[in-house]
């Protein structure tokens, strides 16, 4: 039993142990720091399957997350007859933004400033307090890693039998089992790429047109584009993505502090590591049986037991896998766990742990998305569906007509975020004796028309009798009423005269 | 080179060989993604020349394997754009100015296309803003020396202002001064009386003097009331647009030396669609009659 308990299995990476029940590992954390030069071509990592609660949150947060991704562009939402009844649309051609009840227009693009601001922030509060959740469980390059590398094991078996494959010379099964996985990876790669362009039209109308080779070539291109990159990245780029691509790691530095969430080993409790007779608690060994599950289910492809490591994305995968060892040599479980360096010391010092989550850095993030969060919430709701510009004419300022009297040329713009057409009527305050006239045959400074969902565009002349005029510039006010509803809106212009 | 290379002790790397005052080279490896998008763009290079037209020949160049041209895709997108033009300009040629005015649809290609032949061929006289300048008529005001409504103003871009074309419009008026018809005094007085037909004058004796002068020698074209004439072409003298200026100098300069503005005739020089354009663009300045 003792022989059997330290023996590695070098050929297949794995031994099984039928009397003990704890699988030994070989498995080399291949991005160790040491391992780590530049010019080292990438390592293949064979991850294993954990099993426990960390890896069932993931499978939980992968489903809803892909789930989003797929099924909202699917999402209808009644806006009427002359709007689109996609609930999250982009609609590029007419420049609008739906969101369920929020249309945006291009020059409110300000709202989609808010909510980067608010994602950048709300980032900033989950990592101080939790350190990097998102590198571990909802970052698409996790979810999708994750996705195919399932999708890996489902064909090609778990870590050993992968290992045993790619040693094994080639033969009727493994081309089977190896097209099958890359058959599965650009499915999904294509599916991706898929449903992304969905978000840009009408996602049944342009399925179908997909499907009969009838959609622009903009969107076979994009799904061209995003199937590459998903298969690239989630099939084989994978923790190279979050080590070297992306800057993410490298800013949390700055946002972690020593009372945020990191997985930590026990090294008190674990050290030295050892490999044991079951139930057996040999007094010179700490509490680490050096089975290397840690290692052989690291996406990342790093040992834990080395402490604090960029390439770590915290997904708890190797608590899963060392409580599963725990208790079967009958240890307390956590050797491994979420846990703050603020702790580890606390713990050393004989003191209790605890979390402290009010913090300054956590109260600021709060207070500050709680400030953006307001202030968008109060513009959304007030926001008028009814939008007015009014341009000067530049050349010339003015003109004097026949009678001496002044006039002025402005362009109006009336926006009609309505999904009905609408009648206005146009005024001009602060100038008494102007009258109004609007270019084009039939049209009415009383009764101007626009469109539902338009901006209209009239050209109009306001006319003063010089002698009213009593300045070389006058502050004017238009003022565009519904002839309906009687909602109003203004908006500030010049009146110009002679010196 | 093989046999003595040097290692630095520090980093384990490679040196070139080069020292500079006891600091050596590394020769450290370029990174492979680097250096595989360097040898991409090398290819890339060589299947430009190619496939595009890239080399200087002594009197062209190669033309490439695709025949592409920036000169053809230029030729090929305006001649896009004139088809595109194409059916509006045939029913603006087609159709009465009259008639496209009350199409909003041609009336507003109409107004940007008259906007932008009057940038190219009108604004460099009459202003970029249509306002004129002394000598220039304001084309956004509602005062008109031959006719304000759209065929008065289609005529005058058709055939000109004393231009070299025989339809064009014309009139004299007598240089008072120069020729000796009037003394000096008399065009004073006439002057006086022509300010205050819009209530500009200051000697009302002189005035009175001049309106007998000015109902001998100018109500023939300018009317007993001095309104003007469209069809002669007379400016009105009682309202507040002057095209010489309207101060006592500049009425007398006018009355003793006379003015003969000159304006182009546009026919054969335009086609008949982009006049058209012009005279609704010029119409819609706010003037029009």
């Amino acid at each position: 039993m003792v022989e059997q308990a330290v023996v590695e299995n070098t050929t297949a990476g794995v031994t099984a142990e039928p009397g003990a029940g704890v699988e030994r590992s070989d498995a080399e954390p291949v991005n160790k720091k040491e391992r780590r030069s530049l010019y080292q071509k990438r390592i293949k990592i064979y991850p294993k399957l954990a099993r426990g609660a960390f890896r069932r949150w993931k499978w939980v947060i992968m489903a809803v997350t892909l789930s989003i991704y797929y099924l909202t562009p699917w999402i209808r939402w009644d806006r009427g007859p002359n709007a689109p009844d996609q609930a999250v649309l982009i609609d590029f051609p007419s420049r609008r933004f739906y969101f369920f009840f929020i249309e945006i227009w291009p020059q409110e693009v300000y709202y989609l400033t808010g909510l980067l601001i608010l994602a950048a922030i709300g980032l900033f509060l989950i990592t101080s307090l939790a350190g990097r959740v998102w590198c571990g469980y909802t970052c698409p390059q996790t979810v999708w890693t994750d996705l195919f590398i399932a999708v890996e094991r489902l064909i090609q078996g778990d870590r050993a039998a992968r290992i045993r494959m790619d040693k094994a010379p080639w033969g009727a099964e493994k081309v089977v089992r190896k097209v099958a996985t890359q058959v599965a990876w650009i499915i999904i790669a294509v599916c991706t790429g898929g449903a992304w362009v969905f978000y840009f039209a009408d996602a049944p109308t342009l399925a179908g047109d997909l499907l009969a080779f009838q959609a622009p070539p903009v969107a076979y291109i994009t799904i061209g584009v995003l199937t590459f990159t998903t298969y690239l990245l989630g099939g084989f780029a994978r923790e190279q993505v979050c080590t070297y691509m992306c800057p993410w790691p490298r800013i949390q530095g700055g946002l972690l502090d020593e009372e945020s969430l990191v997985i930590a080993y026990d090294e008190d409790r674990g050290e030295p590591r050892g490999a044991r007779k079951k139930h057996s608690h040999p007094t010179d060994l700490g509490d680490c049986v050096a089975c290397n599950q840690c290692v052989a289910v690291c996406p990342m492809g790093i040992d834990i037991r080395d402490g604090q490591q960029l390439e770590c994305i915290t997904c708890g995968l190797c608590i899963d896998a060392c409580n599963s060892v725990m208790d079967k040599v009958g240890l307390p479980r956590n050797l491994i766990s979420y846990s703050t360096l603020a702790n580890v010391e606390r713990v050393r010092a004989g003191e209790k742990p605890k979390l402290r989550l009010i913090r300054l850095r956590t109260v600021v993030y709060s207070g500050l998305i709680a400030l953006v969060g307001l202030i968008m919430l109060f513009t959304l709701i007030t926001r008028a569906d009814l939008d007015l510009n009014i341009l000067h004419d530049r050349n010339p300022l003015f003109v004097t007509l026949s009678d001496g009297s002044i006039r002025n040329g402005f362009t109006v713009k009336i926006i009609n975020k309505a999904h009905h057409e609408r009648t206005f009527r146009l005024e001009l305050e602060g100038l008494p004796g102007a009258q109004l006239s609007v270019v084009g045959a039939g049209t009415d400074p009383d009764a101007l028309t626009v469109e539902s969902d338009t901006l209209a565009s009239f050209r109009v002349f306001a006319t003063v009798p010089r002698e009213t005029l009593t300045d070389a510039a006058v502050d004017v006010e238009f003022r565009v009423v519904d002839r309906d509803s009687g909602s109003a809106i203004t908006h500030g212009s010049v009146f110009r005269g002679p010196q | 080179m093989a046999d003595n290379k040097e290692v630095d002790q520090i980093s384990g790397t490679e040196t070139t060989g080069h020292e500079w005052d006891g600091i050596k080279e590394l020769n450290t490896p370029l990174p492979r993604w680097w250096l595989w998008t360097f040898y991409a763009t090398c290819l890339w290079a060589l299947a430009y020349w190619i496939v595009m037209p890239a080399w200087p020949l002594i009197s062209s160049h190669t033309t490439g394997l695709i025949g592409y041209s920036s000169r053809a895709q230029l030729a090929k997108s305006v001649a896009e754009a004139r088809e595109a033009q194409g059916a509006f300009l045939d029913r603006i040629e087609a159709a009465s100015l009259e008639q496209i005015v009350a199409d909003q649809e041609l009336l507003e290609f109409a107004m940007a296309g008259g906007g932008s032949a009057f940038a190219v061929n009108c604004s460099q006289c009459h202003g970029s803003g249509a306002a004129g300048f002394v000598g220039y008529p304001n084309l956004n005001d509602d005062d008109w020396i031959w006719g304000g409504d759209l065929e008065a103003i289609s005529h005058t871009i058709h055939f000109g202002i004393r231009s070299d074309h025989d339809e064009t419009r014309f009139n004299e008026m007598p240089a008072y001064g120069r020729d000796e018809l009037l003394t000096p005094e008399e065009i004073n007085d006439v002057a006086e009386y022509v300010l205050s037909l819009s209530g500009s004058g200051e000697d009302a004796a002189a005035a009175a003097r001049g309106e007998v002068t000015f109902a001998e020698q100018c109500s023939a074209c300018h009317m007993e009331s001095g309104e003007g004439d469209y069809e002669l072409g007379a400016p009105n003298l009682t309202d507040a647009i002057w095209l010489y200026g309207g101060d006592k100098a500049a009425v007398v300069d006018t009355i003793a030396n006379s003015r003969a503005g000159m304006m182009p005739a546009w026919t054969g020089r335009l086609d008949e669609a982009t006049i058209k354009q012009l005279a609704i663009y010029v119409h819609s300045l706010g003037g029009g009659e």
